[in-house]
């Protein structure tokens, strides 16, 4: 097969319909650039939860999971026996992590890690006045807890370091502490599980973006919860450990499961939802872009068969001076790739471009997140995946016109 | 002397509607540089005939062999080959390729045999038009062309890889007089130069002309051995 005389043919048909290689150029660029748009701003958001979700929550938490589900004392020495027992109390057990600080202490050592926080957590009731709002206390090293969330930089109003010198402190939500109609200095009186309550003192808000933790979470000093739930200064409910890279997290919580004996959670496990999400938007976007190439494929099919069948005579003329089926289907495809590929690449820009307008158009969110416009992201991977579609779908949609005007009989069009 | 085409024994059936008889037994040879004509009514089986030794048309019985190569029972690119470089096609109807120029159709066929580099296969073709005289038209697209001069440039496509026999299906059968004779007298000169020719016709002027008839009745040669 000669290709540039093949190359030549292929170009003097497709300049000689410029009109018709445009509009079966524009379908796959329309395609394509639907592809782009759709890609880079589902991929947006997903990258925009996810990153909203890792950064609000720990990559591994640590936890003593209270199970009360285990066979009474009589069942577990005769498992066979016929035992009946009335209203079995559960043993009394508490959430705490045992040597909690010291494993703290140990965790940060290992490699990998990019910060751990042993904290207190309680629910506590905040009352306010007539106002009552459940939510959770947590008692931490604000430093600590600082390093691994960047509290500094979510800080609404207030100081982080109030929190150090004032053991009354209080840091809060900032949509708790708007229901609560509570501002820094402000007092609110906050009741544990156990009955204990004391009045803090609001020294700061918070505001992470996600509206499940504004309108629940507060921080006081581990001493200041310790002290509310009548514990010893030992006494830790939770590790929160940071890792420098998120997936290492997966195999790391793993680890520390086994050597610690607590339940580990990590954050693909706590972000389900999130992810799960994520997948579906995945597939949406699949299957519309994949829509939208199969209608521009049908497009380009039904043009290069009118085109076959316009160039009949040509194609009875060329094999009889020698050209065999391969130079006919190549001569044909060629003209196919070629509108894939200018179509792709003029998709691609085009693309981006409306990619772009989006990724600086205003998007309010009313407060809930924490964005100003629209997330899309920008990835070589996106355009290289929108080329090859692209191409694909054109030379299928090119190889069966093709295939037909190979199989021309050139004797029936030369007799006339 | 060798022939240079020989078919032997040439049978060919048409299937549509009902089966037909079209070529009985057609056996004869043709000699380099003879000028031969085939003529008969219409529907005797003169194109058909044509068409086998064009080797286009693969379906029949018997054997075709042509400059000493048997053409029966080889696949589609191996006869695609011999028609590049062995033969030269000049037909009643269809002519050029309309959205090349001239020249373009010309070298096609030789651009394609890639015996010789571009260069030299536009020169050779320059030759042959000038050959026919339509070197004036080079650049022009063929679709700006006459049917007589599109008749002529074809011919000069047909001889751009120095075919071993041109075939022509009614070559004049669609011109006027003047052109038919303008045509008919290029195809004399390259038979003059020992140019093999073969081609159809009913126009028994043309015919007069070539150095051999052969004359066929109901699919069989009836005079002309």
């Amino acid at each position: 097969m000669n290709l540039s005389i093949v190359t030549q043919i292929a170009r003097t048909h497709l300049l000689a319909k410029k009109r018709q290689t445009l509009i079966a150029m524009l379908g796959v660029t329309f395609g394509i650039a639907m592809f782009i748009v759709m890609i880079s701003f589902m991929q947006g958001v997903n990258q925009f939860l996810e990153n909203s979700a890792l950064d609000a929550s720990p990559h591994i938490r640590m936890f003593n999971e209270v199970n009360t589900q285990r066979p009474g004392l009589i069942d577990e020495l005769r498992p066979n026996g016929f035992n009946v027992v009335y209203h079995q109390k559960p043993k009394n057990e508490q959430a705490r992590l045992k040597n909690g600080v010291i494993l703290a202490g140990r965790i940060e050592k290992e490699p990998g890690v990019l910060g751990v926080s042993a904290q207190v957590a309680t629910q506590a009731f905040f009352n306010n006045g007539p106002i009552q709002l459940s939510g959770t206390i947590s008692g931490v090293d604000v430093e600590r807890e600082n390093r691994l969330y960047r509290l500094n930089e979510r800080l609404k109003s207030g100081t982080l370091n109030a929190l150090k010198t004032n053991p009354d402190g209080l840091l809060m939500g900032v949509s708790l502490a708007q229901k609560l109609n509570v501002q820094v200095g402000d007092k609110v009186s906050v009741t544990t599980p156990v009955g204990d309550t004391r009045i803090l003192r609001v020294v700061g808000t918070f505001g992470f973006g996600i509206a499940t933790i504004d309108n629940t979470k507060s921080y006081a000093a581990l001493s200041t919860v310790q002290e509310m739930l009548q514990r010893d200064p030992s006494f830790v409910t939770d590790i929160h450990v940071k890792m420098i890279d998120p997936m290492q997290a997966l195999s790391f919580g793993k680890r520390l499961e086994a050597m610690f004996g607590y339940h580990t959670e990590n954050w693909a496990e706590a972000n389900t939802a999130i992810l799960t999400g994520e997948k579906l938007r995945n597939v949406m976007t699949f299957v519309v872009s994949f829509t939208l190439l199969v209608v521009a494929g049908f497009g380009i099919y039904n043009i290069m068969n009118m085109t076959v069948m316009n160039k009949i005579k040509d194609i009875a003329i060329l094999k009889a001076t020698g050209f065999d089926k391969r130079d006919i289907v190549a001569v044909f495809l060629l003209q196919a790739v070629f509108i894939g590929l200018s179509g792709g690449l003029l998709g691609l820009l085009i693309g981006f471009g409306l990619s772009y307008s989006l990724s600086v158009t205003p998007f309010d969110t009313g407060g809930m997140l924490d964005i100003k416009t629209f997330p899309v992201i920008f990835k070589a991977k996106f355009y290289v995946i929108g080329l090859l579609f692209g191409l694909i779908t054109t030379i299928l949609a090119g190889y069966f016109p093709s295939k037909k005007a190979a199989q021309v009989d050139p004797v029936a069009i030369l007799r006339g | 002397m060798t022939p240079v085409l020989s078919a032997s024994r040439l049978n060919k059936y048409f299937y549509d509607p009902d089966k037909f008889h079209v070529l009985r037994d057609v056996s004869f040879d043709v000699q380099p540089g003879e000028f031969l004509s085939i003529v008969g009514k219409s529907g005797c089986g003169k194109s058909t005939l044509l068409y086998l030794l064009s080797t286009m048309d693969t379906e029949y019985e018997g054997e075709i062999t042509m400059a000493g190569t048997r053409l029966t029972g080889r696949d589609g690119d191996f006869l695609a080959r011999f028609r590049n470089e062995h033969l030269g096609f000049v037909f009643q109807f269809h002519f050029l390729l309309p959205e090349f120029s001239t020249l373009q159709n010309v070298m096609l066929p030789g651009l394609k045999l890639g015996k010789y580099p571009a260069k030299e296969v536009e020169e050779r073709a320059m030759e042959k038009l000038r050959l026919i005289g339509m070197a004036d038209h080079a650049r022009k697209p063929a679709s700006k062309l006459s049917g007589g001069q599109q008749q002529r440039v074809a011919i000069a496509r047909a001889l751009i890889n120095d075919p071993t026999i041109i075939m022509g299906d009614e070559p004049t059968g669609n011109l006027d007089k003047a052109n038919s004779e303008n045509v008919f007298s290029i195809f004399r000169d390259l038979a003059s130069k020992g140019q093999t020719i073969i081609t159809v016709t009913h126009d028994p002027d043309f015919a007069g002309g070539t150095d051999r008839i052969i004359e066929m009745s109901d699919g069989q040669i009836i005079s002309g051995h």
